[in-house]
Parts: structure tokens; sequence; C-alpha cells
């Protein structure tokens, strides 16, 4: 067991998964970087740096740098894993989905279900989300309530470092596509993470925190913002649960019901736009099996319905913070 | 001549087999004993079956939304085939595809595809892992001219270029993309966009099957030893519309006639193999025969078979969820 950043628990992951299985292979764009120049090889090992070191593993025939073509990487990692190999494809920006949605909607999702069960298509989308870093519009969004809409690909969210290098590990081991996604706020948080490898489930949330008083809900980066709530409360006598959900599909739908017929009181907090996100889709799952458990309606606390700004202070009054989540807290505690 | 008259009669046998599951499919679709919608290949043959017959079990392919020629030449099974647009059970999808998503993995049928230029991408996988795993095979992907258009066609055929892939990219150029033309909606030549890639292009007479033969033979041979991508660009056309109940009233009738009268790939064969005195015209009939009674009785198979139970709604969307 070592300190770990967020970073450098899912290259980790990476490494040792690679070692262990040959199949699998990281293609994206940059992901050594360098390619065909005469300068560094690995130059930049992603774009924040997540990959960096890989390369002179496993060389360029399992690293590989593609040119600026995201359908093209995407249906390539899915024909890829259709055929044998466990690739890990990089998406640099979630918000890129936009320009090749149509490989993993229509084509990776579906493969098993109209194949009748006869498609096996291991293969984990690596992506970066979150707003945080002034990157504005394009690349600043959330979107995986667009992912978790569709059957077929599983979601994950890793909070911190130790999830971070569990989950990645399961998501490449997993046999069905998996989408997992990196808050770029996280890279640089720091925690215990063990040396070994280890895997953890899916579908299993996590309880941070355990109290009597209220239950928060969170995911990604969320969950830091809601355990500081939590402990801020504990200092004025009020005790609070904060569930981590992990992954969005599939969703551990009893420890949902559970935290909050516990309190009967929720806080749901999610990055996401409102519309149709995590928050609604939580918020209606509660009602439908736990209403009679509810003290007081449920909190959501979100963006607002617009893009992401570019502007600091317009970037930090759009993002859920500390302050607006005790807030809501205290509306039902 | 390369082909023995083994490899011939192969060749008919798949061209006719091809011919009698779209036609029955056309009457079928016309009495409305079948479901959903259906795209047919009647006309187009020659390609399917010149590019297959290059090809061995582990090579792979992925097809169009007329894909029921690729899907036979790859060798998938007429009658799970016919079972599959009925939407049975036991249809070689479980009934939970149709027609525009037959696959059948273990005969390197990577799947019809019901978006247009859906399938090309995929190919590029299935090549990277023939070259990681130093494999001696290619994959093949089939799109239309219609498919020409779009981005990941483009973007198909730049990263085969990059990454030097055995995929081997096929436009069947039927000229029309539903009911526009391609000298509408092509911009400059298809065959420039391969050769702009880098990639070896070919234009082939789609209608002969020896053209489409020979040209498959060069870049799948090619391919196979390294010496990377290529594009066919084979000019076919299709006897029936875009889809079933598509009146074609954006060709004309000479059109119509010509392309029945003059482009049958399969009356073409057969004058050249029967001219050449390579097969006797009994030999081809029988296998026509053949052909005629194995499809009627995938259909009665097929109109008979069970349909899916209401549980299978929810099987096979995961592995494990």
């Amino acid at each position: 067991m070592s300190i770990k950043t967020y970073r450098e628990a899912i290259n980790e992951a990476l490494l040792q998964e690679m070692k262990k299985d040959e199949n699998v292979i990281v293609i994206g764009e940059d992901v050594a970087g360098g390619a065909g120049t005469n300068g560094e090889q690995d130059a930049w090992g992603g774009v924040l740096g997540v990959t960096k070191g890989l390369l002179k593993h496993f060389g360029r025939e399992r690293i590989i740098d593609t040119p600026i073509t995201e359908t093209a990487i995407m249906g390539m990692a899915s024909g890829a894993a259709l055929t044998g190999l466990r690739p890990v494809a990089e998406l640099m920006f979630v918000d890129f989905m936009g320009v090749c949605f149509d490989q993993i909607l229509n084509q990776t999702a579906k493969f098993r279900y109209m194949f009748g069960g006869k498609a096996v298509t291991p293969l984990t989308i690596r992506t970066m989300y979150g707003g945080g870093l002034r990157a504005a519009s394009q690349h600043s969004q959330c979107l995986y309530p667009m992912f978790t809409h569709v059957p077929g690909i599983k979601v994950v969210l890793p909070s911190n470092p130790y999830d971070a290098k569990g989950l990645l590990i399961q998501s490449i081991r997993d046999n069905d596509p998996v989408i997992f996604m990196e808050h770029k706020n996280l890279y640089d948080t720091s925690g215990d993470v063990p040396d070994e490898s280890y895997s953890i489930p899916f579908g299993e949330a996590n309880f941070t925190r355990e109290g009597k008083d209220l239950t928060f809900i969170a995911m990604g980066q969320t969950v830091a913002i809601c355990n500081n709530v939590a402990d801020t409360l504990k200092k004025e006598g009020k005790t609070c649960t904060v569930l981590d959900l992990r992954t969005l599909s599939p969703l551990d739908e009893d420890s949902i019901l559970e935290a909050a017929e516990e309190t009967g009181k929720v806080v749901i907090v999610d990055e996401s736009y409102p519309r149709c996100n995590v928050a609604t889709d939580i918020s209606a799952l509660i009602c439908q099996n736990s209403f009679d458990s509810l003290k007081a309606g449920i909190k959501m606390v979100t963006p607002p319905h617009t893009p992401v700004p570019f502007s600091p202070p317009l970037e930090d009054l759009y993002l859920p913070s500390e302050e607006k989540v005790l807030n809501a807290a205290k509306e039902i505690l | 001549m390369q082909l023995s008259r083994e490899e011939l009669l192969k060749a008919y046998q798949g061209m006719c087999l091809i011919r009698e599951f779209d036609d029955a499919v056309h009457y079928e679709f016309a009495a409305d004993a079948m479901p959903g919608f259906v795209h047919l290949y009647v006309g187009e043959e020659a390609s399917a079956m010149g590019i297959c017959m290059n090809l061995n079990e582990k090579d792979t392919i992925a097809s169009t939304h007329r894909g029921h020629g690729h899907c036979i030449a790859k060798g998938c099974d007429v009658t799970d085939m016919m079972k599959e647009l009925y939407g049975k059970k036991d249809g070689i999808c479980g009934g939970k595809g149709g027609s525009m998503h037959i696959a059948d993995l273990s005969k390197g049928m990577l799947g019809a595809n019901g978006i247009v230029g859906g399938g090309p991408p995929i190919v590029l996988g299935a090549a990277l892992t023939y070259k990681t795993k130093k494999m001696n095979n290619v994959s093949v992907g089939f799109f239309g001219d219609g498919a020409s258009n779009q981005g990941s066609i483009s973007e198909s055929m730049n990263m085969a270029s990059v990454l030097k892939l055995p995929a081997i990219f096929v436009c069947e150029d039927n000229g029309y993309a539903e009911s526009t033309a391609r000298e509408y909606a092509v911009g400059g030549k298809i065959l420039d966009r391969g050769k702009a890639f880098g990639l070896d292009s070919h234009e082939v007479d789609g209608d002969n099957f020896f053209e489409v033969y020979e040209a498959a033979k060069h870049v799948i041979d090619n391919a196979r030893n390294g010496k990377g991508p290529a594009l066919l660009h084979i000019k076919t056309s299709k006897v029936y519309g875009h889809f079933e109940g598509d009146a074609i009233s954006y060709r004309t009738k000479e059109e119509n006639e010509r392309i029945k009268n003059d482009e049958d790939p399969l009356k073409i064969f057969k004058k050249k193999v029967i001219d050449a005195g390579l097969l006797e015209l009994t030999q081809l009939e029988n296998i026509e025969n053949e052909s005629k009674s194995k499809i009627k009785k995938a259909i009665e198979e097929s109109k008979d078979a069970a349909f899916p139970n209401p549980n299978d709604l929810l099987t096979d969307v995961y592995i494990k969820y």
C-alpha cells in the first residue's frame, strides 16, 4: 500500500493488466505521443499524462497512437474486441462522443443483443469528463447520463484513486463494453492504493459515510463534496450517510433504497445537466419504491440547464459546490 | 483461367442461392408474410461471390443493410437466415436482429449493418487483431456509393493506411443512394478517394464475376502478405429498389429493362462459361433447380418455426450485469 494519485492509480492498472494479458492494447490520440517525429517518443503519454511510461514497456504495437479520428478509433476498438483483443480505447474528452457516438451507440452496445447473444466485446473506453478546468462548453461536460441511457454499455465513475485502480482492472477484465469516466479534477488527488492488482465488482455502491439524519447520493467528483459537507454537519450534531454509486450501469438499486429509507431525507448531487440526468433517475427510483419512508422532498443539486461557461466566476456559479450542497441539506434537515 | 471446374460450380451455386433467396424474399414480402423492412441484393451477386471466394473461414467481413448476399457468400446458413427474417427463435440471431443485423461470428461474418457506413470502422478492428496477433488473415468492409460520402469511410481508409492494416474496402456502387443518383451525390470520383489515402485502388465491372474475382484476388493476396489496405470500386446495379415497396419511380423503364436483361451477373457468367466450354448447361440448370428447392424448403421451415419466448426479451443485453 502506498499513496498514489488518481492518475498514477489508472496508469498502474493499465501497466499491470497489460503485463498480465498480451491481448490488452491501448489505442488513442497521443496516448504515447511523438509518433512520426524525430523528437521525444512518449512525448505526452496522453493529453494529461495518464498513459505516460507505458510505451517503454509495450512498444508501439500495443500502445497505438492514432490520427485524430474518433469514429475510426471507436470502430477499430470495437472490431478488435469482437475478434479477440481486449482494447482500452481512449476518447480524449467525453465531449468528443459527438463525432463518434454511432460506433458506441449503434454498434458496440448492440452487438450482443442483436446478434442473439453470440458476440463478446471486451472493450474499455477511457474518457475524461467534468468541469472546473476553465475548459468551456466543449471540454467540460459530464454526459454520463447519455451512456447510462443505452442498454449494452456499462458506465463506471471512480471517485478516488483506490476505486480508479480497482474499477479499471474490473473494466478491462469485464467481457461487456465499458465506458470508464475519469473526472479531470481528480487526477491530482491522492489516496492509499495497494501495489498489487485487485478489482472492484460493478454494481456495488460504496458507503463513504454512515449517519442517521440525511443521505447524500453522489458519483465521481461529487463524492468528495458530499463527504466534506457530511463532516461539516457532523460538527453541528447531524450525522449523514454518503453513498458513492461507483457505477451508474449497473446501478446498485438496493443500496440506494436502503440508504434513502434509513434517513428518509435525500440529497442527490450530480454534476451533469439537470434534465434526464442521474439525479432525476435516482429520485424516480426512490419515489417509486420508498415513498412512504421519505420525510421530506428529495433535493437535487445540479448545474442549471445551460452549457458549461468559460469565465471563472460563471463556471464556479455553474458547478455543484460544498456551499450549495450544505444549503440543500439544511433545507430538509 | 485460374479457376477449377469445382470453383466455377461453387461460384454459380453461391450466386444462384443469393438470387433465389432474395427473389423469394421479394415475393414473401409483397405477400405481407414477412415483418420489418428488407433491402435486396438481386443484380449484385457477382460482387459478394467474387470477393468472398478469395476468403477463408477465419477471414472476416462486415456488411451493409443490403447484406443477404454477403452473408450467403461468407457461408451463413440460408435456413437460419430465413428464420431470422421471419423473427423466429431459431433464426441466426435468435430473431433479435432481423435482416439488417444478420451475423455469424463463427463464419467470420461480423454483421450486416443498419447504419450507412457503419461496418468499415469495425473491419479496422478485425484487421488490427490480425496484425497484432500476427495472423495471416484479412478483413473486408462492404459499403455502398451512398456510404462513400460518410466520414466513417474516409476515417477508416486513412486509419487503415496509417497502421498498414490488412483491410479491404469494397464500395458496391449500384448507382443510387436510396432515390438519389451517384452523379448527384458523389463529388469527384470514389476511386480517387481511395488513392488519396494511399490505398491500392481499382475500378471493377461488378456484373462480371471473373473481373471481381481477379481484382479481389490481387488486393486480398497483397493484404495477406503485409502490403496493406486496398479499395475496390465495384460498378454494379440492383434489380429491385432501395427497400421492398420502393416503386423505383426515379429510374426509367428503359433502365430497369437494361439492368434485368443486359447487366445480370448470372446470365453473363452462364454465357461465358458455356461459350468457353468450361461447364455444361445441364450442370448450371441443376444448380438453379437445387437453389430453388433449397430456398423453398427454407421458407416452409421458417414459417413453421416458433417465435422467441417472452423471457428472450431480456436476455443477451450483457454477459453479466
